[in-house]
């Protein structure tokens, strides 16, 4: 076993430090800028990164996501410029458990094994499928084992308590908590129950629960760590790298901003 | 001829996973999946009680003008001649005009049922939007209606009947604007409103419960055609043919019949032409995939981009289907066949002369597709169509592309 992410998770448990998420729209605003973001969060204190592959229909996405996603398609980014690029970063040495958001059907249309396979051997280290909840992944959880990745389930606050032992039972490395009921994209404040109800799912599960979803502050951010081990920022980074390549320094330093903060909460 | 036991297997879809064979499922994000389960467990103790049949039954009867009539269709059965007999299953006599409002009465008791206070619904023609509408009207909820932008121009019309209806019609600016991103927005909606709203979905598509909960409210189209050919001419149809879009017309226009011998052909819309990109045949050129929430055949590209459809019927223009369609090809139960626009217009322009009906131009498809294909259908045999909508709302498609062609 050299799963990156697995490993993190083992050194969190130990060291109980918080963990820091960072996702980026694969391609967007271009390749060779998710390249230098990769390895720019790295530095900047990240502890895993969610690449996230575009996908014309993102059911889950707000219109940061949305939008950055439908400008990397334009581009006509691909499944395997994905492979290519994680390829490239784990050859200059980048060690950052790196997972595969996706939606289904790009991976489905690729053929799920051969995805797999690939997944595994460009250097990713595990999967967050939106879309595909246990009930469905389950057939496909051996072919993710065997290619050393983990998968990542969901779950959102309409869980109900037996299905979030399920959903946890069946989740590799940590679980991704949904803070609330929407899609994703910046909020000017978290919902008022979120400690209380990650409190709870920490009662079902040993698992760790990292959150996401509205995240953007870094106030937030140390309330949500405080219970969580985690935290999870998508929207508010590839809002900044609008910006164009003052942008990319903004996202950095708002990374570096977020990370410390999750990491000063205990 | 099929056995028995083969017929049952066509039937009694989905399982308990809401699966039809490999197609259906439920590709959600987590946030609905309690929502599904809700509505599952909900519609499948009202099926089967007899309260809530009574009562949809009634106002089937009272309020949408059912049963619709069966037509002989005897002007065109003369003119294409080989003692052809050709029926029309008359759903553009429902009222708002189209098969919509079978799904939306009972989606709307549904949701009363379930305590719900708002529904939302995704529309590409505003057939289904205006359905609703008015099913909120008749239940007393509010409504909001997802629209693309693109569609909300084309559609003036009927924006204007949902707005007159006191209903919220929401432009979708995303994607496409059209009825794909219509019901991305529905369901992000969905996602957010989960506990005050229902989601009033139109057609036998995305996750499960709703392929199965669509299919058996419009199945009282083939139900009523069924003891309507017994009465008229004492037998079943030899052919039946519907239009596939999403696939709600004709799923309840052929669910009933799965086990009887008729031949059962859905036809979907071939846009201007299967070798160019621009059509609408996801059974005949799409590939296995999963969008909003159903596992079946999708336009996509090859990086698994969802492509737009085309057809001159926004009722058609929908770039997958039904997983229960999907299922029944696979299985060899209905035949899937393609119609163009041209042979769609060349069926709204034969109905209404010959019969002095005019279709809506989703219906036109299997028109043109069965007068484009007489010659095929057995000397005398009874055909079936469904007529599921009515034309009103295409006579300025049609008109513009008379202009075009002089």
């Amino acid at each position: 076993m050299n799963n990156r992410l697995i490993q993190k998770i083992r050194e969190q448990e130990r060291s109980q430090s918080k963990l820091f998420c960072a996702y980026l729209t694969l391609g967007y605003p271009n390749l060779s800028t998710t390249e230098t973001l990769i390895s720019a969060f790295e530095q900047a204190g990240v502890d895993i990164v969610e690449l996230g592959f575009p996908f014309s229909d993102p059911l889950a996405d707000g219109p940061t996501i949305q939008f950055a996603s439908a400008q990397a398609i334009r581009r006509g980014v691909g499944i395997r410029d994905a492979f290519h690029l994680i390829r490239k970063l784990r050859r200059k040495g980048v060690s950052i458990p790196i997972l595969f958001f996706s939606y289904l059907n790009p991976i489905m249309h690729y053929g799920v094994s051969r995805a797999v396979r690939q997944l595994h051997q460009s250097g990713f280290d595990g999967l967050i499928v939106p879309d595909l909840p246990p009930e469905e992944g389950r057939m496909w959880e051996s072919w993710f084992k065997r290619s050393d990745l983990s998968i990542v389930y969901l779950v959102a606050p309409t869980t109900r308590q037996d299905r979030i032992k399920e959903i946890a039972r069946h989740s590799n490395g940590f679980i991704y908590y949904v803070s609330l009921k929407g899609v994703t994209g910046a909020r000017s404040s978290i919902p008022t129950d979120l400690v209380k109800k990650i409190k709870a799912v920490k009662q079902l599960t040993r698992k760790r629960v990292l959150v996401g979803f509205g995240v953007s502050r870094p106030d937030q951010v140390k309330t949500i760590t405080r219970v969580a081990d985690g935290i999870i920022v998508g929207s508010a980074i590839v809002e900044r790298l609008k910006g164009g390549r003052k942008g990319i320094r903004s996202a950095i330093s708002l990374v570096a901003q977020l990370s410390k903060a999750a990491k000063r909460a205990q | 001829m099929k056995t028995i036991r083969e017929a049952k297997k066509w039937k009694g879809k989905p399982d308990a996973s809401g699966h039809f064979g490999i197609f259906g499922g439920r590709f959600v994000p987590e946030t609905l999946m309690e929502a599904l389960n809700e509505l599952t467990r909900a519609y499948q103790s009202l099926r089967k009680d007899k309260r809530f049949q009574k009562e949809l039954e009634y106002l089937l009867a009272t309020y949408a003008g059912r049963p619709t009539s069966l037509y002989e269709a005897q002007n065109m059965g003369r003119a294409l001649g080989r003692d052809l007999r050709i029926f029309f299953k008359r759903e553009d006599l429902c009222h708002t005009g189209a098969h919509k409002i079978n799904n939306t009465i009972g989606q709307g008791l549904l949701a009363r049922y379930l305590g719900k206070k708002r529904i939302i619904a995704e529309t590409g023609a505003g057939q289904h939007g205006v359905a609703a509408a008015t099913t909120a009207r008749l239940f007393n909820l509010s409504c909001d209606v997802y629209m693309g932008a693109q569609d909300i121009e084309r559609q003036a019309l009927n924006v204007y009947k949902m707005n007159l209806l006191g209903a919220r019609v929401i432009p979708v600016y995303s994607g496409s604007q059209t009825l794909k991103d219509a019901t991305n927005e529905a369901i992000r909606d969905w996602v957010t409103n989960v506990e005050t709203t229902h989601y009033l979905l139109g057609s036998v598509v995305g996750p499960h419960p709703y392929p199965m909960i669509v299919r058996d409210f419009q199945s009282v189209i083939g139900r009523e055609t069924k003891v309507q050919m017994k009465k008229m001419v004492h037998a079943l149809p030899d052919v039946m043919i519907a239009c596939v879009g999403g696939g709600s017309n004709a799923i309840g226009f052929f669910y009933p019949f799965l086990d009887t011998r008729a031949k059962l052909i859905g036809v979907e819309a071939s846009g201007k032409g299967l070798k160019t990109r621009q059509h609408a045949a996801s059974l005949t050129k799409g590939t296995i995939g999963v969008l909003h929430g159903m596992k079946s055949f999708v336009l996509q590209d090859r990086n698994g981009q969802v492509e737009l459809a085309h057809s001159i019927s926004a009722g058609l223009d929908y770039p997958s289907v039904g997983p229960e369609h999907a299922f029944l090809k696979e299985a060899g139960r209905i035949r899937y066949e393609t119609a163009s626009d041209r042979d769609a217009l060349l069926g709204f322009h034969a109905l209404t002369l010959l019969e002095g009906i005019m279709p809506a131009l989703e219906p036109a498809h299997a028109i043109g597709y069965l007068i484009r294909k007489y010659k095929s259908f057995p000397r005398g045999a009874k055909i079936a169509v469904c007529l599921s909508g009515r034309g009103d709302k295409d006579l300025d498609t049609v008109r513009r592309y008379q202009k075009t062609k002089r």
